[in-house]
């Protein structure tokens, strides 16, 4: 786990991410908090804070007496958050470093442009 | 959530040494809570009062709502391992185990044996013949297979090599999550325990410096590095635990809350929040107060001629 962020928005993460690329499906059923926390070494409250969340927000539901399971939609839901968070989270450092560096939004174009083309 | 201990302006005097200074805290019921500090910080004096082999000199301590000392409803459901436990000469590693299944009425044989396999401890050998690391491992299975309500671990992995100490994380973390109780810990190694702790309970001369979650406790220290300027800009209003400079570059470790406002302000001053590790926390935190205060430490890459603002 890194240490910055708190660790129950991590696994929330990692839950996203694993929905988002498709690895658990819509409908599928997720890890439980004492697997995750075990898998990560974790304190199990916080993996089960993590689960809540993506419950709160309607990614996972829960199966009374089965388990967590991720909702219809939540793929395309996650996608349009994490778009949404985009230019916040990648265009901002970005653009700073390049105007630190004397780079313009042209030239950036240019570049984004030139990188397409050679990979 | 109930409580599992209340501690009430405890103090402990050793002649003129107070091992422990007006300590107030709760522990909550099942829950992993960390007790950490540097050595002397009186640790042990609290969890012998705790576990009723040592009274305090003042103040009031309960444990599931009663008095431990001489308590037996109570210490039948309190299970502690220490570093420096020690058994009759002739005992072997089974005549230990045969007594704590007599002592601790929520003993699991099965789970007990599991461990002893997983530790590869050998039953026949006597005590006194365990290298140190055994020793720890025999303690940390009656511990763990105990599965006392109140569980405390002492500085339990004294010669343990890493693949033990993992396997003991790993069997704590799986055998919590099943059966939940209190555990308390005390070590060193924050590092590797960080991430199971859900309190910590930092204790430095005496007296509780942090009584909080861990979780809150990571988003209240950062370190803030770039133009020391800027540093010092940002750092106005927030405890200032350390600093260190080269040149007209400055890296300063705060406590305060540092949410997404303080993050973007970050960003503008044009500073690198990094995250700072519970062990690193506990160091800052500590040393900030055996130096007297916030004053950082003189540091070789420290530009004389400037005196750092606070």
């Amino acid at each position: 786990m890194d240490n910055g962020r708190p660790i129950f928005l991590q696994i929330a993460e990692m839950i996203e991410n694993s929905i988002i690329d498709g690895t658990l499906a819509e409908e599928s059923q997720v890890p439980s908090t004492n697997e995750l926390a075990a898998f990560h070494r974790i304190n199990p409250a916080t993996a089960g804070k993590g689960i809540n969340q993506l419950v709160d927000d309607g990614i996972l539901y829960k199966k009374r007496g089965i388990g967590m399971f991720v909702a219809t939609g939540a793929r395309a839901r996650l996608r349009d958050r994490r778009r949404e968070q985009f230019a916040q989270q990648y265009l901002h450092p970005l653009l700073a470093e390049a105007s630190k560096l004397g780079i313009g939004a042209d030239e950036l174009k240019r570049m984004i442009d030139q990188w397409e083309q050679e990979r | 959530m109930s409580t599992v201990v209340e501690a009430q302006g405890v103090s402990k005097r050793y002649g003129d040494v107070a091992a422990l200074d007006q300590v107030s805290f709760t522990l909550h019921e099942n829950r992993i809570h960390g007790l950490l500090g540097r050595n002397g910080a009186g640790k042990t004096t609290l969890m012998q009062i705790m576990t009723g082999q040592n009274f305090a000199s003042s103040g009031e301590l309960t444990v599931f709502g009663e008095r431990p000392y001489e308590n037996e409803p109570v210490l039948s459901r309190v299970c502690f391992i220490k570093e420096s436990l020690t058994y009759p000469q002739h005992f072997k590693v089974r005549h230990a185990l045969e007594a704590a299944r007599l002592l601790f009425p929520r003993w699991d044989e099965e789970f007990a044996q599991t461990l002893l396999a997983d530790f590869r401890l050998p039953l026949n050998r006597k005590i006194r013949k365990l290298s140190r690391g055994m020793h720890s491992m025999l303690g940390i299975v009656i511990g763990l297979a105990a599965r006392a309500p109140l569980t405390l671990f002492d500085e339990p992995y004294l010669g343990l090599d890493a693949v033990a100490r993992h396997l003991f994380y790993d069997h704590l973390l799986t055998d919590y999550a099943e059966h939940p109780r209190t555990i308390v810990l005390s070590t060193h190694l924050i590092d590797e325990v960080g991430d199971l702790l859900e309190n910590v309970l930092l204790l430095d001369q005496g007296r509780i410096l942090l009584d909080t979650t861990a979780e809150e406790l990571r988003g209240q220290v950062v370190t803030a590095a770039g133009p020391a300027a800027a540093v010092n800009e940002f750092a106005a209003g927030s405890e200032e635990l350390h600093r260190e400079t080269l040149g007209r570059y400055a890296r300063a470790t705060l406590r305060g809350r540092f949410g997404p406002a303080e993050r973007d302000r970050a960003q503008q001053l044009g500073l690198d929040l990094e995250p700072v590790s519970l062990q690193d926390i506990v160091i800052r935190l500590t040393t900030a107060r055996a130096d007297g205060g916030s004053r950082p430490r003189p540091d070789r890459a420290t530009d004389p001629g400037k005196e750092p603002i606070r």
